[in-house]
């Protein structure tokens, strides 16, 4: 058993993990002022920006792939000018796969966040502008500690989320051992390649990791909802 | 002195109508603003607030604070707003919700000293009663040392006993700042003890305005008692007709002749009152 663990390859572990916690670290930066928007916006393209949001969880992932490799690639604009003006290629690497996986885990970022928003008292948003406090002020000091279990939720499933992207990653991705092999791919080729062995190990190891992961994100909401009387959720 | 002219139209409870004030508020007087739910009183509070946006003018102490031109926001007014619900900051202790407002120690801890909040001072406001957390939010509300002091229904929330203690920490608070309050209330004891001035809304509308004791009594002419109540019941018994009235949180008994019995309809809301008589007063 020890031997096993021992002469596995962690390389896709690796690259998955790093692939969630960089994601995870962009998506929260770029949806914390998106989500506070349409958490407090009256306008009326909001269902749009809303069902843009959402759809990557109802859209296959080689839908997504498909998009993102043609967009990314030197076959569009935006990917020749890319790779004419600054040499950045952005397919078959790991920078790809960020930017990738920042369009896939979007709604698992952006939805938690907006409904802590919407959850807020409205009053209580109001009392800190007649304090004088910014909009960006109210965000940071009043609304996120208040959000704290939607905050946790957000984050977490998005970092799980991402480590069990898999349609996506291979079609943008591809396999390149140390670069873009997850370990979701991983799995797949011991498949194809008849390895169960193998298959049967990674799955378990993913298997254990994810359950870990979610029984965390329960544990701390559970906790949070005794400790906070009235704060929000 | 507070000048308001504002016009919005409103979607009440009543179907469309049109909030249409114009009035003028001295300064450092204590305005009670009553009326049934629905007749804009807080819409009032929330646009002099800036809140909510309307056509019209506001001016206050000569300065614009709302025109065609100029719509000066919430955070540069400088007012303290006091909610029904409190609104405290969950995540700060009494006085860090305090000094979000301004970095003032001696003024929060003048302001705590003043409402017995000091000892309480570390707290989360999850922790505190009713009546402690709108204390904390009143302090709050003074901490910018506003010019206009807004209250939406402070108390009503709140314990007849817990009203009576707050209403004199408001009072001294509203004296000992100077400002100019402006509160909401339905409460004719209350507006009696803190109001210079009593305005009552109907759809929008001022429908009275002035001193207190001519808003508030509801005597009529040599009337020396008049109580507005809910007719409950109206029992016959032998040949005399008894009604039951509800009266604030007492039930009376008054007698009606078989004419009266007839006229009136359980669920009214009726007045009752009585001439010349002299009554006891005891505690």
């Amino acid at each position: 058993m020890i031997d096993i663990i021992l002469n596995l390859e962690w390389s896709p572990f690796y690259i998955s993990f790093k692939l969630a916690a960089i994601t995870t670290f962009f998506l929260f930066i770029f949806s914390l002022p998106f989500a506070w928007f349409l958490a407090n916006t009256k306008s009326k393209f909001k269902p749009v920006l809303e069902a843009v949001t959402a759809l990557p969880i109802v859209l296959p992932p080689s839908v997504l792939g498909f998009y993102l490799l043609w967009g990314l690639s030197h076959n569009s604009a935006l990917g020749s000018f890319l790779q004419e003006y600054f040499g950045i290629r952005l397919v078959f690497n790991f920078t790809g796969l960020v930017i990738a996986s920042c369009i896939y885990s979007l709604p698992f970022m952006v939805q938690p966040l907006q409904s802590g928003f919407q959850s807020l008292n409205k009053n209580m948003l109001e009392a800190s502008y007649l304090s004088g406090k910014s909009n960006f002020q109210t965000l940071l000091r009043v609304a996120l500690p208040n959000i704290k279990p939607a905050l946790i939720t957000a984050i977490i499933i998005t970092f799980a989320h991402t480590v069990g992207e898999f349609g996506v990653v291979l079609m943008i991705g591809g396999s390149i051992l140390g670069e873009t092999k997850v370990a979701s791919v991983a799995i797949y080729e011991f498949v194809e390649l008849l390895d169960y062995r193998s298959a049967h190990i990674y799955s378990a190891i993913l298997l254990f990791l994810s359950f870990l992961v979610l029984l965390a994100v329960y544990v701390f909401n559970k906790k949070e909802k005794i400790h906070s009387i009235g704060g929000a959720l | 002195m507070i000048k308001i002219n504002i016009k919005k139209p409103l979607h009440g409870a009543n179907g469309k109508m049109d909030l249409n004030v114009d009035l003028t508020i001295e300064k450092g007087s204590f305005v009670a603003l009553s009326g049934e739910s629905g007749s804009g009183k807080t819409t009032l509070l929330r646009i002099l607030a800036g809140l909510t946006k309307a056509k019209g003018e506001i001016y206050v102490d000569g300065e614009c604070w709302h025109d065609k031109k100029i719509f000066l926001p919430p955070q540069k007014r400088e007012i303290g707003f006091v909610f029904q619900d409190y609104a405290l900051f969950p995540n700060m202790s009494v006085e860090e919700n305090l000094l979000y407002v301004k970095k003032d120690q001696t003024l929060a801890k003048k302001l705590l000293d003043m409402t017995e909040l000091t000892n309480m001072k570390d707290r989360y406001p999850a922790s505190l009663s009713g009546g402690q957390q709108q204390r904390v939010s009143l302090c709050r509300a003074m901490m910018n040392s506003p010019k206009l002091l807004l209250m939406d229904e402070p108390l009503s929330a709140l314990n007849p006993a817990m009203r009576g203690k707050l209403q004199q920490e408001i009072f001294e608070l509203h004296n000992s700042f100077g400002t100019t309050t402006i509160m909401v209330s339905h409460d004719p004891s209350e507006m009696y003890r803190l109001a210079n001035r009593v305005i009552v809304l109907e759809n929008g509308e001022t429908i009275a305005d002035g001193v207190p004791k001519d808003i508030l009594l509801k005597t009529s002419g040599s009337q020396k008692f008049s109580f507005e109540g809910e007719l409950l019941d109206i029992v016959k018994m032998d040949v005399i007709y008894v009604a039951i009235v509800s009266i604030g949180q007492q039930l009376v008994e008054v007698v009606l002749s078989s004419v009266e019995a007839q006229s009136l309809k359980v669920g009214q809301r009726v007045r009752v009152s009585t001439k010349a008589f002299a009554p006891i007063i005891k505690h």
